[in-house]
């Protein structure tokens, strides 16, 4: 029973701490150079992960998908199906957790260290707004970057598909392109940019949040720093589901 | 001086994180000018009663009166007014690690609003002096003692000429000389300014050097009050506390 308190506890912060970023945005608007020193940060610590992993999830995706269908003689779909995937799912999921593990993680463990050496009370009480010092500006960052990063590793998980399917599977780069273009509709690109703005804002903002919670020295810091990447993780896969649900209805409605 | 109305007011303050009771019904008065230590062991929950009187967090029973206003029901915009008449120095400086010194020392003043360079550098470059720190404009945290740190994070404090200086251990691990220096600005900043301080430390010494009063937390309440010399010896409490022969096993 005292889970289920904390919980619905923490809920209520995490979403008073969203009520306050959006609020501190709309009366107060956003330091442009924070946000793009923001974006910086977080496109070259992500950036090179984020792209082996695409392209790696690319190739083992025609590599089983080839096999697959190879049994209904339908190799020629390989590039649909790997479009499909990608865009609409595993190139927004798959980046997210990556950025979580990366830039969450760093973060989290950055405002929680400046929670502990009471920095975040230094800013509050020479009458700063650590809302508006740390939180906002990395929470827009996190808006822009993730659909970003998220296109850049479609497009290198495609091409990772590419070259497993014409090197490997003895597929045409032209029928890989063409099955991929069949399938793969303006829809799906704008399903996946849709959720790669939900996991942005998800990530860093439990990043931060975990951060500001922080209590305990540096033994804390580590604890904020792992529960911040759990968490963060597994918001990702289960708003994923819902996202999905949503996207599905309004669609078809 | 007793006449005066206080410039600081706790009257019966709980304070409770879930099943912790820190504070159970503090009630005391700091009066204009009046330089206090509050001592106690670690863990008593001094460093809170700072954070309540800067607003930083609200109690969870009773009332804060920071120059006759009552600020426990303030908001957070209302509370950065009230905190413009308090300065804080932090346990371990809380300098902010990004930033250079010079940045640290202007960082309240550009926060409330000052656009003019010129007078942020010279309040700046004034405080500095004041700390004995000229010329480390700019030096990053890191490169600094911790006996600089503190002085530093004293002149961030005071860069908005607070009527309030609430100091968090401000000797603590510092050699004596250091702790000699420290010691002196918080007496002359008391003096000179008319500075209501509350100190909070576990040095006997610089409590017998810089207070006029003296104040024991433990188990949740004041359990002696004072002027130092009566206190000292009167109490048995504070008696005991002093010479180490303390026990608390709350
Ligand atoms: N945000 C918080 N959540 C839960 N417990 C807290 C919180 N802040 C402080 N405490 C607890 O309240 C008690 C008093 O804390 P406080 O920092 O005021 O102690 P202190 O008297 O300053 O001790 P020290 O001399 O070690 O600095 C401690 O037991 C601490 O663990
Ligand atoms: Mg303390």
């Amino acid at each position: 029973m005292l889970k289920v308190r904390e919980l619905s506890a923490s809920l209520g912060k995490y979403t008073l701490l969203l009520v306050d970023v959006a609020r501190d945005i709309w009366r107060n608007g956003i330091s442009l150079r924070e946000v793009l020193r923001q974006v910086v940060w977080i496109g070259n610590n992500s950036l090179p992960i984020v792209l082996l992993t695409a392209v790696f999830t690319g190739m083992v995706l025609a590599l089983q998908t080839a096999y697959g269908l190879h049994r209904f003689g339908a190799k020629n779909y390989v590039g649909n199906l790997v479009g499909l995937a990608l865009a609409k799912e595993l190139g927004p999921v798959l980046t997210a957790v990556m950025v979580c593990g990366r830039v969450g993680a760093g973060i989290a463990a950055e405002i929680a260290s400046m929670t502990v050496t009471e920095q975040v009370d230094a800013i509050r009480s020479l009458g700063g707004d650590p809302i508006r010092r740390l939180v906002s500006p990395r929470i827009v960052a996190g808006l822009i970057s993730l659909p970003l990063l998220t296109g850049v590793a479609v497009i290198t998980g495609i091409l990772g598909g590419l070259a497993v399917a014409t090197l490997e599977l003895g597929i045409t780069a032209h029928q890989y392109y063409r099955s991929y273009l069949y399938a793969v509709q303006i829809y799906d690109v704008v399903e996946g940019l849709i959720k790669s703005f939900a996991f942005g804002l998800i990530v860093v903002s439990i990043a931060c949040y975990k951060g500001l919670q922080c209590r305990g020295g540096t033994e804390g810091v580590g604890l904020t720093t792992t529960s911040a990447v759990v968490t963060g993780s597994l918001a990702v896969f289960v708003a994923n589901f819902f996202l999905t649900k949503l996207l599905i209805i309004f669609k078809f409605a | 001086m007793k006449a005066a109305s206080p410039t600081i007011q706790l009257e019966d303050i709980h304070t409770r994180f879930g099943k912790l009771e820190v504070h159970k019904g503090l009630t005391f008065a700091l009066q204009p000018g009046e330089v206090t230590t509050l001592l106690g062991p670690s863990g008593a929950g001094k460093t809170i009663i700072l954070k309540l009187i800067m607003g930083l967090m609200p109690p969870s029973e009773g009332r804060v009166l920071v120059m006759g206003r009552n600020i426990t029901d303030l908001d957070e915009a209302q509370l950065r007014k009230v905190r413009a008449d308090i300065g804080m120095l932090f346990q371990g400086a809380a300098l902010f690690d990004s930033l250079t010194v010079f940045d640290n020392v202007a960082y309240g003043l550009r926060e409330r609003g000052e656009r003019d360079e010129l007078k942020i550098k010279q309040i700046v470059h004034e405080r500095l002096e004041m700390v004995g720190l000229p010329g480390i404009d700019w030096k990053l945290p890191s490169q600094l003692s911790g006996g600089q740190r503190k002085r530093v994070g004293l002149a961030r404090a005071l860069a908005s000429s607070p009527k309030i200086m609430l100091y968090d251990e401000p000797t603590t691990g510092l050699d004596p000389t250091s702790t000699r220096k420290i010691d002196d600005l918080i007496i002359k900043f008391a003096r000179e300014r008319g500075i209501t301080s509350l100190v909070v430390t576990h040095d006997i010494q610089s409590a017998r050097r810089v207070s006029d009063r003296w104040m024991l937390l433990s188990r949740g309440t004041i359990v002696a009050d004072g002027p130092v010399a009566e206190v000292e010896h009167a109490s048995r409490l504070v008696s005991d506390f002093v010479s180490g022969e303390w026990k608390d096993d709350a």
